[in-house]
């Protein structure tokens, strides 16, 4: 049906069918219900939005709220992790809107085969995030020796900072490669990401690695042991691992223009 | 590994803004082209430039 009354459908996820009962209480976007749009053996996960609200220009001016922003994103993951602990799930990107659900059941039907290939291969598993950074604690000079003057005591200083800055940015980065190298033995797939600005992180210390894991979901546990463990043999980082995620970023290109 | 504990939001947007399936659809067509990421980031660099402000 189109939506009456100027609503679209939001678009969360694909997923293989599950029953919508399991979903009743779980809210979208704007605090709406979602509901399961089926064709055949695929659902979409929707949720009705005002249409005015989602259009281009709407939709840029937004884009450039945090607090919309983060509203929204914590309300699309919501609902996407709720579908992921029910069946197995593609998640789309944010703010994917239609002008109602017979445009949904259009998508997945151009798109059937592909998002099918898809759901098989994401199916059982779960992506882990991991980040590694170089902690700012190991970047501390020792204290130089005390000198004559205090021009070159400074510039002394400066020096050994900016030494010992750089060693420990090299022991990390050669660190972060191992710590990859030893996780994606464990994962069926990865995928870096740039490293995160700690400005934005509030993070301490460098952010060298920033990287998902696809794995399956019964060895996230030993992924996550084994980055503890590679974090306390290599000191003056730190590993942290979040998750388990719906698989994000490994969500390939399944575009229905391409039908 | 934290199943529960809210996450970090620009973990969050690292993975709904570069990932997730993208669908052509019928209301954001122009967005397909939008640097999604950019476009956060510059709401997050004003938002914490805001709050150093006061």
């Amino acid at each position: 049906m189109n939506e009456p009354a100027g609503l679209a459908s939001y678009a969360y996820a694909v997923a293989r069918p599950f029953d919508p009962a399991r979903l009743a209480g779980v809210r979208g976007v704007d605090g709406a219900e979602v509901r399961l749009v089926r064709y055949r053996d695929l659902v979409a996960v929707v949720s009705p939005v005002p249409l005015a609200e989602f259009d281009e220009a709407a939709l840029r001016a937004k884009l450039e709220r945090l607090p919309w922003l983060e509203v929204t994103a914590r309300a699309h993951h919501a609902v996407v992790q709720a579908v992921a602990a029910r069946s197995v799930t593609l998640p789309l990107r944010l703010a994917t809107v239609y002008r109602g659900d017979e445009r949904v059941t259009e998508v997945l039907r151009q798109g059937h085969w592909r998002f099918r290939a898809a759901l098989d291969l994401l199916a059982g598993r779960v992506e882990l995030g991991v980040k590694v950074y170089a902690d700012p604690q190991a970047t501390a000079p020792a204290t130089p020796p005390a000198a004559s003057s205090p021009g070159r005591d400074y510039l002394r200083r400066r020096r050994a900072q900016h030494r010992a800055r750089d060693d420990a940015r090299q022991r990390a980065a050669a660190a972060a490669a191992q710590v990859d190298a030893a996780l994606a033995e464990l994962a069926v797939d990865s995928r870096h990401r740039p490293p995160q600005s700690p400005q934005l992180s509030g993070a301490r210390g460098e952010n060298v690695l920033n990287v998902a894991y696809l794995v399956d979901a019964e060895r996230a546990e030993e992924l996550a042991a084994r980055a503890r463990r590679l974090e306390a043999e290599a000191p003056g980082v730190r590993v942290e691992v979040t998750g388990p995620w719906a698989p994000y970023s490994f969500a390939p290109p399944v575009g229905e223009e391409h039908a | 590994v934290n199943g529960t504990r809210e996450v970090a939001l620009v973990d969050l947007l690292d993975r709904l803004l570069a990932g997730g399936v993208v669908l052509t659809g019928d209301l954001t067509l122009a967005i397909a082209d939008v640097d999604l990421v950019h476009v956060s980031l510059r709401a997050l660099i004003a938002s914490i430039e805001a709050g150093q402000e006061r």
